[in-house]
C-alpha cells in the first residue's frame, strides 16, 4: 500500500528561541532549522512498514516554505521514494494545511497517511484530527504502535491514564507520539542518493486550495520570567523556607 | 453569545478537568452548555448539572459514543453547533486533555474553522493567549470565525465549584455510529495518589534517579506530602516509569503548588510542562543544572541522601 507522510521544517529543537523586540513573532532570522521531531518519527514508521513489506511506496509531503525542500530531501534519504512540496511562503494555520495535505490526499490516494502529533513551534496538535475530518478517515492520534492487518490499522495510544487500543479502517490518519519509534539517522550514500529522488513542487492555488484563515496573532511576547531563586544549604533549611516562607507545606 | 463546553469523563466520573474549562468560559461570558456524551453517563450528566454557573446540560447517551471515538463524537458536536443555527454557540470549548485534543480539532474542520489550542487566558471573547514553542513565547490571537473552538489548559484557570448549580438536564441525539473505527481495549495506570494536573504538590524524579526501583524513595516523599509522582522524559524513555507520568511539552502539563525536581536536568521540553508551578524546589548534584534558573529554592545535593532525609524531615 502507499503511505503518505506529512512533515514540517520548524526551529530545531535545542534552540532557545527568542521573542522579536516589536512583539511581531520570534526571531527566526539565522536560526537552525530542523524536521519537526515527530515528523521524524513519521517518516521512520513509513520506512519500517515498507522494510516489513506493508508499504509499497512512500510520499513525503510539506507545505511550507521554498526552503522545506531541504526537510524534503532529508525525508527521501530516510527512505521516503519522493516528495512533495506545496509551496506557500505566508505563515499557514492548520486548517489550511490541512486543506492542502487532502488535496494530495484525494491525488494520491494512499491507504495510510502518518503525521507527528504536533509542530514543536505552533504547538497546535490539530493537523492530522483536522485531515482526518476533511478525508472522513478514521483517525489514530498519539500511537504509540501501530499494526496493520488486511484491511485495518490497530493503533496503539497515549492517553492520559495510560494507553488505549483501537481498530482503524482503512485508510486512515495515524499522528506519531514520542515513543513509537527512535527515528534513524540519514547515512551520506544516503544523502547523496536522496538528491537525485523526485521533488514535485505545487501551490495551494493550483491545488485549488484556500489558504485564508480567521486566525489572527496580535501580538508575541516573552513569558514572564521567574524571579531568581536562592540555594539552601541543607534540606533542614529548605524544610524550613517551604514551611515558613513559601507556607506549601 | 452561549458556550458550547464538552465534559470530559470516564463514563462514570466528572473529569476535574472540566471545571477548569467551565472557568474558561465564564471569563469568556455567556450561557454555559455543558455536553455529556457516553454510555450510561446518567451520574455524570447530574454531576455537571451542579456544576456553578452551568445553565444546562445536554445528554448524548449512546454505545457509539462510549469511549468518545472522534469519528462519532465529532460529527455529533458538529451538528449541535450547526442545528443551533444563527442564534447559537458561538464557542465550543474542550479540556486540552489526550481526549478534548483528539476529538474537537476534527469538529473544527467539519465546521470549517480553525482551531485555538491550550489557551491559559482569556482576553475577551474573541481574544486568547496561548503558549507556542514549549512556551518560550506566548502568543495573542484573536479570531474572526463565526464559532470559536478552543481548547483549554486546564492550569490556566482556576477550577469553578462543583456543586451549587442546578442546570436543566435535556437528552439530545445525534449521529450513529459511523462505523470506521473501533475500541478495543485500554491497560490503565493503577495510582493511588493524586491525579497528576490536578494535585498540588508533585514531587518528579528524572535521569538522575538510576533506575525505576528507586523511584520508591520519590513514592515515600510523595506519600508524606500527599503529592502526586512525575518524571522527565529521559526517566520515561529509560523505562524508570511509564509514559502517563511524563511532565513536559509532550506530556503533562502541571502547574501546582510546589513542584519538586528530582535529579532532572532542566531540558527546554520539561520546564515547558511546570515551570508555571508557585514555587519549584530543584535537588540536583550538578550545580550547573539549568533547571537551578527556574527553580524558587535549590538544593545541590546527591539525592539518594537529600530525598530520604527530606522525607523525615516533613
Amino acid at each position: 500500500m502507499k503511505v503518505l507522510v506529512a512533515v514540517k521544517r520548524v526551529v530545531d529543537y535545542n534552540v532557545k528561541v527568542r521573542v522579536k523586540a516589536d512583539n511581531s513573532g520570534v526571531d527566526l532570522a539565522n536560526v537552525k532549522m530542523s524536521m519537526n521531531p515527530f515528523c521524524e518519527i513519521a517518516v521512520e514508521e513509513a520506512v519500517r512498514l515498507k522494510e516489513k513489506g506493508v508499504a509499497t511506496e512512500i510520499v513525503a509531503v510539506s507545505v511550507g516554505p521554498t526552503a522545506a525542500q531541504e526537510q524534503l530531501r532529508t525525508a527521501l534519504a530516510l527512505g521516503a521514494d519522493r516528495a512533495i512540496l506545496v509551496e506557500s511562503n505566508d505563515e499557514l494555520n492548520s486548517l489550511a494545511v490541512a486543506k492542502a495535505l487532502k488535496a494530495i490526499v484525494d491525488k494520491e490516494q494512499p491507504q495510510l497517511v502518518i503525521l507527528g502529533k504536533q509542530a514543536i513551534d505552533s504547538d497546535n496538535n490539530q493537523t492530522g484530527q483536522m485531515l482526518a475530518a476533511l478525508t472522513g478517515y478514521a483517525q489514530g492520534t498519539f500511537a504509540s504502535k501501530v499494526e496493520v492487518a488486511g484491511d485495518k490499522v490497530n493503533v496503539t495510544r497515549e492517553i492520559d491514564g495510560g494507553l488505549q487500543t483501537v481498530a482503524l479502517n482503512l485508510p486512515a490518519i495515524v499522528t506519531t507520539d514520542l515513543r513509537l519509534n527512535e527515528p534513524r539517522y540519514a547515512s551520506l550514500p544516503n544523502i547523496m542518493k536522496a538528491k537525485k529522488k523526485p521533488l514535485d513542487v505545487v501551490t495551494p492555488d493550483a491545488l485549488g486550495v484556500s489558504t485564508a484563515s480567521t486566525v489572527k496573532t496580535v501580538k508575541v511576547e516573552a513569558p514572564a520570567a521567574r524571579s531568581a531563586g536562592i540555594k539552601v544549604k541543607s534540606v533542614a533549611e529548605l524544610v524550613e523556607k517551604l514551611k515558613n516562607e513559601a507556607k506549601v507545606i | 453569545m452561549a458556550i458550547l463546553v464538552i465534559a470530559e469523563h470516564n463514563n462514570g466520573a466528572l473529569g476535574a478537568a472540566t471545571l477548569n474549562t467551565v472557568a474558561a468560559a465564564q471569563k469568556i461570558g455567556g450561557d454555559i452548555a455543558v455536553l455529556v456524551a457516553g454510555q450510561n453517563v446518567g451520574g455524570v450528566a447530574e454531576a455537571a448539572a451542579k456544576i456553578a454557573g452551568v445553565s444546562k446540560v445536554l445528554v448524548a447517551d449512546n454505545a457509539a459514543y462510549a469511549h468518545q471515538l472522534p469519528e462519532n463524537v465529532a460529527p455529533l458536536i458538529a451538528a449541535l453547533v450547526k442545528d443551533s443555527g444563527g442564534s447559537g454557540y458561538s464557542h465550543v470549548l474542550a479540556a486540552a486533555t489526550t481526549n478534548g485534543k483528539n476529538f474537537l480539532p476534527r469538529v473544527a474542520a467539519l465546521l470549517d474553522v480553525d482551531q485555538i489550542s491550550e489557551i491559559i487566558e482569556v482576553v475577551s471573547a474573541d481574544t486568547f493567549k496561548r503558549p507556542i514553542y514549549a512556551g518560550n513565547a506566548i502568543a495573542t490571537v484573536q479570531s474572526s470565525a463565526a464559532v470559536k473552538v478552543i481548547t483549554v489548559r486546564g492550569t490556566g484557570f482556576d477550577a469553578v465549584a462543583a456543586e451549587g448549580g442546578s442546570a436543566a438536564v435535556e437528552a439530545v441525539s445525534g449521529p450513529a455510529d459511523a462505523g470506521k473505527s473501533a475500541f478495543v481495549g485500554e491497560e490503565l495506570a493503577k495510582s493511588d495518589r493524586p491525579e497528576l494536573t490536578a494535585a498540588k504538590i508533585v514531587v518528579s524524579g528524572g535521569r538522575g534517579m538510576g533506575n525505576g526501583d528507586n523511584f520508591k524513595i520519590l513514592y515515600a516523599l510523595a506519600d508524606k506530602l500527599g503529592a502526586a509522582v512525575g518524571a522527565s522524559r529521559a526517566a520515561v524513555d529509560a523505562g524508570f516509569v511509564p509514559n502517563d507520568m511524563q511532565v513536559g511539552q509532550t506530556g503533562k502539563i502541571v502547574a501546582p503548588q510546589l513542584y519538586v525536581a528530582v535529579g532532572i536536568s532542566g531540558a527546554i521540553q520539561h520546564l515547558a510542562g511546570m515551570k508555571d508551578s508557585k514555587v519549584i524546589v530543584a535537588i540536583n548534584k550538578d550545580e550547573e543544572a539549568p533547571i537551578f534558573q527556574v527553580a524558587d529554592y535549590g538544593l545541590v545535593a546527591d539525592l539518594f541522601e537529600a530525598v530520604p532525609e527530606l522525607e523525615k524531615a516533613v
